[in-house]
């Protein structure tokens, strides 16, 4: 059976010339710990050197400001738990990634609202805000969110932190690197492996490490540096940065092809952000008269595999916090999210299943 | 064309076991688990580690496995309706609740809807001809009690793969297939309420206002005990009244929640020789005539005579049935069908 991925926002594919990176570290004979002060600790520091000039030319910023973590989520907690000092005011977007909404709410935080695209009210900031943090595309629907806007409605001030874990694949993220003091991003959101990221940190930024230790990363987060795992996602920074002009155009002629197809062939279905106000990768849906779950059993029965959006550990959908904040029924919602190597195939595949799964639903018994 | 299946597996030994009997029978099979409570929970049907463990089960036996989320459903369903039916003074069971509206209604429409052909799930029941329900192979674990308002109609659509076979039985294929779940303890207690939690602690949580009553004696209206709750009393109770020991065992005979009054007296008070049923459900229609009446989940089968007015008239004097409580009427070893008692 052909299986057909349209779960890239989830994680994409690996691509081969990052696992050839990574090869030597894995089962090449390279190794070492890049704190050493010995010939194998050398070659892995040197590594891992290389790897920071990389990300941060990719994302455009200076190599020192680069934190390598354990992925988003890290980079994420590191973020507020550091930068939230004392008792001040800490405020997210109500459409955040749990990784940022659950600190946040930790920390005695509040959020604010969108409007029915997603996009962030600015109106409703909180005046007496010290660090807010605003996604620079919402992982759910797509929402490419304002942060120049947002840097110049809190002034130079305030902290800003951007989750821009679903951003670096389909935008140039300097100018969100530009506006904002801290940066979240992953490597396995961009053909890189699971398990590492980086937050970066914008110079005069002050920031209580999370995880403390060895003092690595300029003590901002200790523990031994995943080698292996930093050239991957090194590599794949870059790739994504080369090729991404072009994967944008390629992707979002795809996008639209699909979307077009599926609103087209089902009835009550609609897209829920407009095109010009998300990425080139993202196709979220809500579709009428159905129900969610028992939609993506038959698409994944028949080798489609697809999201709802919001999934939790155990593997059952939560009722969306995205949609509920942008005003949006939970129902029918049917997130589709394309990467570097979806296909042509793939949409022809999807535009076949997928009408005919949402018939066999609203057939009468 | 091979027949697909839907399984409920909640993560315990009958379930997985029935998942892996399909499998060998050649069905195609798919499992799924509920997630029901989204509230403080550590056993049933609910809790993530079930979910975890049922997960695990359907990789050793190469299913597919997906978990749906019908917690709306079972907090309008079952939670609901357990306290409004503890407001009224009456004794419900939601293990039947969630039966009737999640598992054979909710599930089974999603079953139906996503075109698979059955759904099956680890109770201890058979499934006869044409639709009708018998008590599963093991007395001590038979659940036919808990499925007594299914209809035929349902039934036909539904499997219990593990209605023939004892526990032991059911223990020893887990075991012999290695499943993780074959050691794992029957869940016992109302599943949504976390053994931390009093049943009075989960009532007043959910909005229900207890209301301290006065326990009088039968007959005489003698005040001689106080219980915190009148709504957490049940007929037949003979524990938790604050009476004084010594004398002849007394027990609830009655509640009236609106004028916070319990009721006791001795156990012969209790007797009575018929029971009545407002709503029955029928499994293949309506019938009247000799029939065995069960009150509890496990309780002993009474002869009586079950009246076209809905009445059983019972052989022998019988302990009376708390009110909202099923009482299940079985012609030998296959249900009749069941209501609520008045």
């Amino acid at each position: 059976m052909p299986s057909v991925y349209l779960d890239h926002a989830a994680t994409t594919p690996v691509r081969p010339s990052v696992a050839e990176a990574m090869w030597p570290w894995i089962g090449g004979g390279r190794f070492g710990n890049a704190s050493g002060a010995h010939q194998v600790a050398r070659q892995a520091r040197a590594a891992v050197d290389d790897a920071r000039e990389i990300v941060a030319a990719g994302l455009g910023c200076r190599p020192a400001d680069v934190v390598f973590t354990s992925g988003g989520t890290e980079a994420d907690n590191t973020a507020i738990a550091g930068a939230a000092l004392g008792g001040a005011l800490v405020a997210c977007s109500a459409i955040e990634h749990h990784a940022v909404l659950e600190p946040v709410l930790a920390h005695g935080g509040t959020t604010v609202a969108v409007d029915a695209q997603g996009v962030l009210d600015l109106d409703r900031l909180p005046a007496n805000v010290r660090l807010v943090s605003v996604m620079s595309v919402n992982n759910e629907v797509g929402t490419i969110q304002p942060i120049a806007e947002l840097r110049a409605a809190v002034g130079p001030d305030v902290v800003v932190h951007t989750d821009a874990v679903q951003a670096v694949a389909w935008l140039d993220v300097a100018d969100v690197v530009a506006e904002a003091d801290l940066v979240s991003v992953s490597a396995h959101k961009l053909g890189g492996p699971q398990g590492v990221g980086a937050l970066v940190v914008r110079p005069g930024t002050d920031l209580a490490p999370l995880l403390r230790g060895g003092g690595q990363e300029l003590d901002r987060r200790s523990g031994t540096h995943d080698v292996a795992g930093i050239i991957g996602f090194a590599e794949a920074v870059r790739v994504t940065v080369a090729e991404r002009a072009e994967t944008v155009a390629r992707v979002g002629v795809l996008r639209d092809r699909l979307v077009d197809g599926l609103v087209d062939a089902i009835d009550g279905c609609a897209e829920t952000v407009s095109r010009p106000l998300k990425v080139a990768g993202n196709a979220h849906l809500s579709i009428e008269g159905i129900d969610s779950e028992s939609l993506l059993v038959l698409l994944d029965r028949a080798g489609v595999c697809a999201s709802i959006g919001a999934s939790c550990a155990s593997g059952a959908v939560e009722a969306s916090h995205v949609l509920a904040a942008m005003g949006r029924p939970a129902r029918g919602a049917l997130r589709l999210t394309l990467g570097w190597c979806s296909t042509d195939d793939d949409v022809d595949v999807a535009l076949d299943v997928i009408p005919a799964a949402v018939a066999q639903l609203r057939r009468q018994p | 064309m091979t027949d697909s299946v839907l399984v409920a597996m909640s993560g315990g030994v009958d379930s997985s076991v029935a998942a892996a009997l399909l499998l060998e029978a050649g069905y195609d099979v798919t499992g799924v688990t509920l997630r029901l409570w989204g509230g403080e929970s550590d056993q049933g049907c609910c809790s993530a580690a079930d979910v975890d463990d049922a997960r695990r089960v359907a990789q050793q036996l190469g299913i597919a496995h997906y978990v749906f989320n019908l917690a709306d459903e079972f907090t309008a369903g079952v939670v609901e309706p357990y306290v409004a039916a503890h407001a009224d003074g009456l004794t419900p069971n939601p293990c039947i609740e969630c039966n009737r509206t999640i598992k054979f209604d909710q599930l089974l429409r999603r079953t139906d809807a996503m075109g698979f052909d059955l759904l099956a799930t680890g109770h201890h029941a058979r499934i006869g001809p044409g639709g009708q329900l018998r008590r599963g192979a093991d007395p001590g674990k038979d659940q036919s009690y808990v499925l007594h308002m299914l209809s035929a109609a349902v039934l036909q659509r539904v499997r219990f793969p593990v209605g023939d076979m004892t526990k032991d039985e059911v223990r020893r294929r887990a075991d012999g297939l290695g499943l993780r779940s074959a050691d794992k303890p029957d869940s016992q207690e109302v599943c949504f309420i976390a053994s931390t939690t009093s049943r009075g602690g989960f009532l007043a949580d959910r909005g229900l206002t207890l209301t301290p009553g006065r326990v009088v004696e039968a007959g005489s209206g003698t005040e001689v005990g106080r219980v915190e709750g009148v709504e957490l009393v049940t007929v037949g109770q003979r524990k938790g009244l604050g009476l004084a020991g010594g004398s002849e065992p007394r027990y609830v005979t009655s509640v009236d929640v609106n004028s916070a009054t319990v009721t006791v007296g001795p156990r012969r008070d209790l007797l009575v020789d018929h029971v009545t049923v407002t709503s029955w459900s029928w499994v293949t229609g309506p019938m009247t005539g000799a029939v065995q009446v069960q009150t509890s989940a496990h309780g002993v089968p009474v002869d009586g005579w079950l009246e076209p007015t809905g009445v059983v008239r019972l052989a022998q004097p019988t302990r009376r049935v708390a009110p909202g409580q099923s009482v299940v009427a079985y012609r030998g070893d296959q249900v009749v069908g069941g209501g609520p008692a008045l």
